[in-house]
């Protein structure tokens, strides 16, 4: 099963992997770019990943997850070239009630921020470029390249 | 184990720009760790201006600077990572 997708992702298409009559609870979280980063003005960005490992740290989390809640969770995340607005990540927790499909959402986008192997750098507005790196505290500018 | 062991290294995003390759293959005296790769990577062009401790992974596993590897390994040194 592959996670990553070259082509703009579908809230649909990931939700039908988990929603059942008996899950009654069903929360999504969509991820999109942003037009601003650390103060500066995003055009767009490149997600790059580590393909193979990606797809085994997702696999991994969703395990995990289905194994602390009552729930199915399914999520996909985009690579390749992304403008203002396009959707960067979904997430979607199924769950027969609401508590466990959202704390099985939250619990998968946090782990996937955190240990899946996806880069992204970043295209301004005026005309720089650069790695974005999370530990870097917003409103702090990183180096161009 | 003594000897030589041999390890695919791969290098992302900003690493695989400083060091100019995405891809290498090195040996290393064993027994060797994620730490005498490292070493043997800022020994070139580049590789100096790696961090002291960046994220590393075994054979697509999340690994520690002193996890032990074997022949035929391979070595990912991963910059902070920013997908979602």
């Amino acid at each position: 099963m592959g996670y990553l997708k070259d082509q703009p992702l579908d809230v649909r298409t990931v939700a039908h992997q988990v929603v059942s009559p008996e899950r009654g609870g069903v929360v999504t979280f969509v991820g999109a770019v942003r037009n601003h980063h650390a103060g500066r003005a995003v055009l767009r960005l490149e997600y790059s990943a580590y393909g193979p490992m990606a797809d085994l740290e997702f696999a991994r989390i969703l395990e995990e997850a289905e194994s602390r809640w009552p729930a199915k969770v399914a999520a996909e995340h985009r690579v390749g070239t992304l403008e203002v607005g396009d959707v960067a990540v979904i997430v979607v927790a199924a769950a027969p009630h609401r508590g466990a499909a959202f704390d099985a959402c939250r619990y998968v986008i946090e782990e996937i921020k955190r240990r899946v192997p996806i880069w992204k750098r970043e295209h301004y507005v005026d005309g720089t470029a650069g790695w974005v790196d999370p530990m870097v505290p917003e409103g702090v500018s990183l180096p161009v390249e | 184990m003594n000897g030589v062991i041999r390890i695919r290294v791969l290098l992302f995003a900003r690493y695989a720009e400083l060091m100019g390759q995405t891809e290498l293959v090195i040996d290393v005296s064993a027994p060797a760790t994620v730490r005498t790769v490292l070493d043997s990577l800022r020994a070139r062009t580049g590789g100096e201006q790696l961090p002291p401790s960046p994220l590393v992974a075994r054979n697509r596993v999340h690994a520690q600077l002193d996890t032990a590897l074997d022949d035929g390994d391979e070595v990912a040194v991963l910059p902070p990572l920013a997908g979602g």
